[in-house]
């Protein structure tokens, strides 16, 4: 945010919501529609954040580039006209459906999709098509959530809502980095903590991660025993006569085979302790907490469901809650955190391939009663292939047509590699985006310009069922269209002319809450979904439509908080079910040959596969390359060290990353952040090495366990290049783009020699720029290398070759670029340019550690010496950084801390 | 009674080494001073700049007759003053004019003289060196009248001089027998960015060319010289500027053991144990001198033995080059071309002038070239002179001192 770009402003202000994580966070943007700008703060009124945002959701209006969009339809590298792209894929899908059946199409969607755009793409594959081959992004993230859920409660029901933060007095994180991938509910936590003394927080994980920072206690599991300490919570409960028998009694069925499975499995802490290596005063702990406090609350996430025991996992943690009647209450209750924005949204609508619609199932009853309200001939009558299934068809080449919407499965598919192998040999791949380049559109025949967030209207759910405006904040860019545009386009093409005839998004709404509310009454088929009260909104209400929690009925016309407040589940008997279970360990255990494990997960400022996040520059700077997180045990044993280069292998594949040695893992165990695609780094995509093992109910893959192996990469040269031009690297080993504000970074190393620098630099810049002047830097004997290229005196790049990995700071150097920095360079800049290092006097900020105020590292460190900090909130005051998201805070106390023990010693 | 110490030459090697005296001894001697110039002592490295016009001769005066008179010492000086002999066995100095002095001990600082080269026509009229207020002065009245001058030698002399020359409004031409300009202080990179920064001052160069001969123009003054190949430039003043020789005539004419220069041991004594030497006109364990550092350290030496504290010698350091050209900073030292057994660290950026080279040989600065960007020259001297191991400090090194100073690296 710059004054500059404020004074410019006219303003309209817009309501909208965050396009990132399942928290769902209200904006308020202002825009100028006429510079495209926009300039997005926290809404204050929206129930999700109340005016808070995080560094992402506060970075949105500097991704709204248009250079880097897809702006017109292609068809096989060739732009063409909507009619014309239509047309082919219309024709190609029905050629394949009479040349090999319905099955042999599929659609893959994502929960970055609206709710609009997923109902009329789940009612065209489902309803006409007639195959169920819908499946979505949130097979990855959600769907043993779904399964859990569905399994225990008889319906995908989140019955909690955020509101229990602030009520609850026992918060329980489950493999969940709340701190960095749903900050502002891990901010809302926080402050709930502050000022409720009361409140314990227990984090679950086996990485010592930021979220531990406002832990009471932290129990760090061992990767995929979950089942284990939730069962040996039941029968601690169970054995300590802390559970609600009438509850049980009266609301659930199946709990004495339950309670036998669990005692079975963990009959006490020792057992537990023993299965899950923990401390057993730890678990004795988390367990007494857990008895004692009858406000209790627990947040889950990937951690628990990208697990071969996913389903169950979620079931051992609702069985507590069940047990002890902690469901429905303010401030107790299992709340799944979802990772996407519409992930909700995607599964309200039947967007996962064994759902139908509507929260309703692939049973004859529900199959019929769609088929009636959709006025279909042609259902859908079996559930479709799930994400790793459905790619496996396509590999196998059952799957002869696919259309991938809005999301990127060649990186975050497990097995990554394989994806891409199958799409290359797939027949026919659609995809729609609003980039022009990701991973899996460059392996697209026919690349649909679809609208981004910003340009896209409709509705999205986050994680407590609230139903939140998405709202456009700017006219379509090129030729961009809604995604339920060009779904209903395809539709129609095709021969499906009378179910969708939308002519906007409300018309879409109106139906899905119609459906939602289409015989759902105790009589026929009772649903947990249900928005009836909105099938006739009016097209001013919807537009202006106030965030709210399904299910809204005549009787809670205002929404829902809490579900299951009077113990009525949507099961056939309305009791809930116990499933009795038994602990197993991950499908791929640690041999010989790949001793190790391998753990993923995001990081606090990107965002998935890096499309949007990747654009804006400040994002870029927290964690600007792919790195593995390893132990000092485990680093010596493999002779790595940090800040170098390592090889990871799988069975599946392999990635080069950065060595960082922490001890926040435990040993045997390493981590890598999920983000880095192809567009970004050569050999970053952690996908490639990930085990396609899924879980057998929810089919949800195992993304947090996969054994490897790992060695040090041998570089013969290591180096970095700050450009102001995009540069393209053929035949380097190692390559990262970091995209800056007004330069792009590359980090390079590779075992092989570039004889001449300067000339694949002059070649690449020549199409941006004249005759170059190039200032260089040899120590031959040293085989140092470093060069900078200026046009007109104007710096274009600067490139920095070295033996090692002790490179200059890269933070200065691209300062340089900034495109508010008027003037050439200074001549004593000039000189001092490369050694990376400030001349005498301009000041050097070090690493960015807070990305909202763009605060270094070293400016925090000299505040903290010379005003003589000891909290952050004294360095917030002092510098700001820490103030806006607050997700840097962690790392500012560990600078403090650090400070302190220098100054100590 | 004070022992008679006689100096003959009023140079700065000579007077510097009388300064030394001063400071340390100043009752030891009565101090009688010949030269053969008609002024106290000078700058003689700053005749540039008065060329020029950035400096006046009074700015470079060092020592008028006053401070002669200050300091009790006799000063002899003219051309009717310059020594003509040296009685060696009844200790005695005579000079042209016959005024003789008596001296127990002698130092000869008698310098050096512009070497001419052996060409017809050298002793045309317009024909000249560039060593003393002399030639400043012939050279600034032909800048007034006269159009065409010719700068023989593309060394530190010649530039300084073809320079001075230009901004005077004459046209000139360098001519240089080598292709790179400096070539005894820099390497062909260098060497063409001085060229270019001087041909924006607009001196022309002719080189690499050889000097035929010098054309008369019916009158005994020169109007052309003619080369080698053939071409032929006008010429109305003709500067020689193709280095010195000792100036060693006087002390081999009193026998005094010569070679090159008047040889000297390393307490600056000539073989005859009364009579010391310093500055240009002397050899050194097969050495010669024509930069001002080692003259000053020759002097300092040699005041420690005249006083008789005995206990210095003078070791040759590589000198640093500078060239006296205003906005052209140029720094070479040592052995700057390097062989193959050094390594080479370099840094250039041509289109900002800028062009620095450090030879490392055995973890060690051996030499160095600075063009452009000189603020380091004396840390690296410094480093060189003393020996300093770089090996730690190699990366950043040809950044200069600024990235070796403690406090720098996290200051904000």
């Amino acid at each position: 945010m710059t004054n500059h770009k404020q004074q410019n402003l006219i303003a309209t202000t817009v309501k909208t919501t965050c396009s990132y994580c399942g928290v769902g966070c209200g904006i308020v943007a202002e825009v100028n529609r006429d510079t495209r700008e926009v300039i997005v703060i926290g809404d204050d009124d929206h129930p999700a954040n109340f005016g808070r945002l995080c560094s992402k959701g506060s970075s949105l209006g500097e991704t709204l580039e248009l250079s880097s969009r897809l702006l017109e339809p292609q068809v096989y590298g060739k732009q063409v006209g909507w009619s014309t792209a239509l047309d082919i894929v219309a024709n190609k899908f029905n050629q394949i459906i009479d040349q090999y059946g319905s099955d042999a199409i599929a659609f893959y969607g994502s929960g970055q999709l609206l709710t609009e755009d997923y109902y009329v793409a789940n009612k065209l594959m489902k309803g006409f098509i007639g195959s169920a081959n819908i499946d979505t992004n949130s097979r990855l993230c959600m769907s043993s959530s779904v399964a859990g859920h569905k399994r225990t409660f008889g319906s995908d029901t989140v019955p909690a809502c955020y509101d229990d933060y602030e009520q609850a007095e026992l918060i329980i994180l489950v493999g969940s980095n709340t701190a960095w991938c749903h900050p502002v509910s891990f901010q809302r936590i926080k402050a709930a903590k502050e000022s409720n003394p009361k409140l314990k927080v227990v984090v679950i994980d086996p990485r010592k991660t930021q979220t531990c920072d406002i832990a009471d206690l932290h129990i760090p599991v061992k990767i995929g025993t979950d089942v284990v300490l939730f069962n040996g919570l039941l029968s601690y409960l169970y054995q300590e006569y802390a559970l609600d028998q009438e509850f049980i009694q009266q609301h659930t069925q199946g709990f004495e085979e339950t309670i036998m499975a669990a005692q079975n499995d963990a009959l006490n802490v020792a057992t537990v302790a023993l299965k899950c290596q923990v401390a057993p005063h730890i678990l004795e702990t988390f367990y007494r907490w857990y008895k004692e406090t009858k406000k209790t609350l627990s947040l889950y996430s990937q951690g628990v469901n990208q697990s071969s025991s996913g389903t169950d996992k979620v079931s051992a943690i609702l069985h507590c809650h069940l047990a002890t009647g902690r469901i429905g209450k303010p401030g107790c209750g299992p709340l799944s955190l979802t990772g996407q924005p519409n992930a909700m949204g995607g599964r309200e609508v039947g967007g996962l391939a064994h759902q139908l619609a509507a929260h309703m199932d692939f049973n004859p009853e529900d199959i019929e009663r769609v088929k009636r309200f959709w006025q279909s001939d042609n259902m859908a009558d079996k559930p479709g292939l799930t994400a790793t299934e459905l790619f496996d068809a396509v590999a196998d080449g059952k799957i002869k047509a696919i259309w991938i919407m809005a999301t990127n499965p060649v990186v975050s598919m497990p097995n990554a590699d394989k994806i891409k192998q199958a799409l290359k040999k797939c027949e026919f791949v659609v995809v729609s985006d609003c980039v022009a380049h990701t991973d899996t559109l460059d392996l697209a025949d026919i690349k649909l310009p679809a609208a981004p967030w910003s340009e896209k209207d409709g509705t999205v759910t986050n994680s407590e069922r609230r139903i939140s405006r998405q709202r456009a904040l700017l006219p379509l860019a090129g030729d961009a269209k809604p995604d339920w545009w060009i779904i209903t386009q395809v539709a129609k093409k095709m021969g499906f002319t009378k179910g969708f005839t939308y002519q906007s998004s409300v018309e879409i709404f109106r139906e899905h809450a119609r459906l939602s509310g289409f015989e759902n009454n105790k009589k026929q088929r009772l649903r947990d979904f249900d928005i009836f009260q909105l099938a006739n909104i009016s097209e001013d209400d919807y537009h202006n439509l106030q965030p709210i929690q399904w299910p809204i009925t005549a009787k809670k016309p205002k929404g829902t908080a809490r579900l299951f407040a009077k113990g009525k589940f949507f099961t056939p008997t309305k009791k809930a079910n116990f499933t009795p279970i038994k602990f197993k360990p991950p499908v791929n255990l640690p041999n010989e040959q790949w001793p190790l494990v391998l753990n993923t997960g995001r990081l606090r400022d990107q965002w998935h596969t890096m499309t949007r996040t990747a654009l804006a520059p400040r994002l870029n700077q927290h964690k600007p390359e792919p790195f593995v997180e390893i132990t000092s045990a485990d680093a010596l044993d493999y002779g790595l060290i940090h800040g170098e280069l390592a090889q990871i292998a799988s069975t599946w594949g392999k990635m080069l990353v950065r060595v960082v040695i922490t001890e926040t893992i435990p040993q045997g165990v390493i981590f890598v952040p999920m983000h880095w695609t192809a567009q970004f780094s050569s050999q970053g995509r952690m996908g490639a090495l990930v085990n396609p093992v899924i879980d057998p109910i929810s089919k949800q893959p195992e993304s947090k366990h996969t054994p490897v192996n790992i060695k040090a990469y041998d570089a013969q040269w290591h180096g970095f290049i700050i450009s102001r031009h995009p540069l393209v690297f053929d035949g380097i080993d190692y390559t990262v783009l970091v995209k800056g504000n007004g330069y792009f970074h590359y980090e390079v190393a590779s075992s092989k020699k570039i004889r001449n620098w300067q000339y694949h630099l002059a070649n690449q810049l020549s199409p941006y720029t004249d005759k170059l002047d190039w200032q260089t830097y040899q120590d031959e004997r040293k085989s140092l290398f470093r060069s900078a290229c200026f046009s007109a005196k104007e710096l274009q790049a600067v490139l920095i070759i070295s033996p090692h990995s002790h490179l200059p700071e890269r933070g200065w150097i691209g300062s340089l670029f900034d495109p508010l920095r008027t003037g050439s360079l200074k001549d004593d800049e000039r000189m001092a340019l490369l050694t990376g290092k400030p001349p005498l006097g301009t000041p050097d900020v070090g690493k960015i550690i807070c990305a909202c105020f763009n605060v270094g590292e070293k400016i925090i460190l000299s505040a903290i010496k010379n005003s003589k900090l000891t909290t952050p909130q004294a360095v917030g005051k002092c510098c700001k950084a820490g103030t806006n998201c607050g997700s840097c805070v962690p790392e500012i106390k560990e600078l403090i801390n650090s400070s302190i023990t220098v100054t100590g010693n | 009674m004070k022992q008679k110490l006689v100096i003959i030459g009023n140079g700065m090697a000579g007077m510097k080494s009388v300064e030394e005296l001063l400071s340390s001894s100043p009752e030891k001697f009565d101090i009688t001073v010949f030269g053969a110039e008609p002024y106290g002592n000078y700058n003689r490295i700053l005749l540039s700049p008065v060329l020029c016009g950035e400096k006046s001769i009074k700015d470079i005066m060092i020592n008028d007759r006053q401070w002669y008179e200050d300091n009790n010492i006799i000063l002899h000086a003219g051309p009717d003053k310059a020594v003509i002999s040296i009685d060696r066995i009844r200790k005695v100095v005579v000079s042209k004019d016959g005024t003789q002095a008596h001296y127990d001990r002698l130092l000869i600082s008698t310098g050096s003289k512009p070497f001419i080269l052996p060409i017809p026509g050298n002793d045309l009229q317009g024909v000249i060196a560039f060593r003393d207020v002399y030639d400043v002065n012939t050279m600034l009245d032909y800048s007034k009248q006269k159009t065409h001058a010719v700068v023989l030698g593309g060394g530190l002399l010649g530039l300084e001089a073809a320079n001075g020359l230009a901004k005077r409004g004459m046209q000139v031409t360098v001519v240089h027998s080598n292709a790179i300009l400096l070539n005894r202080q820099l390497d062909s990179t260098a060497g063409y960015l001085l060229q270019q920064a001087l041909e924006r001052r607009g001196v022309r160069f002719k080189m690499p060319a050889k000097t035929l001969s010098l054309v008369d123009d019916g009158k005994g003054h020169v109007k052309a010289v003619l080369f080698a190949d053939d071409s032929e430039l006008p010429c109305d003043l003709f500067v020689m500027a193709i280095g010195i020789r000792p100036n060693i005539a006087l002390a081999q004419s009193a026998g005094i053991h010569c070679e090159k220069g008047i040889v000297v041991s390393d307490t600056l004594q000539t073989y005859d144990p009364s009579i010391y030497a310093v500055g240009e006109c002397i050899q050194h364990r097969g050495d010669t001198f024509g930069l001002v550092a080692p003259l000053f350290e020759q002097a300092k030496v040699c005041a420690n033995h005249l006083c008789g504290h005995g206990v210095a010698q003078y070791k040759t350091l590589p000198s640093a080059t500078k060239l006296k050209v205003t906005g052209i900073n140029l720094f070479s030292l040592g052995e700057f071309n390097g062989d193959e057994h050094c390594e080479i660290i370099l840094f250039s950026d041509p289109s900002a002038g800028v062009y620095k080279k450090l030879v490392i040989k055995n973890k060690h600065i051996i030499g160095l070239v600075l063009f452009g960007d000189t603020k380091d020259g004396a840390w690296y001297q410094s480093l060189l002179e003393q020996r300093t191991n770089i090996e730690d400090m190699r990366e950043l090194l040809i950044f200069g001192q600024a990235y070796f100073q403690p406090n720098l690296a996290t200051e904000v």
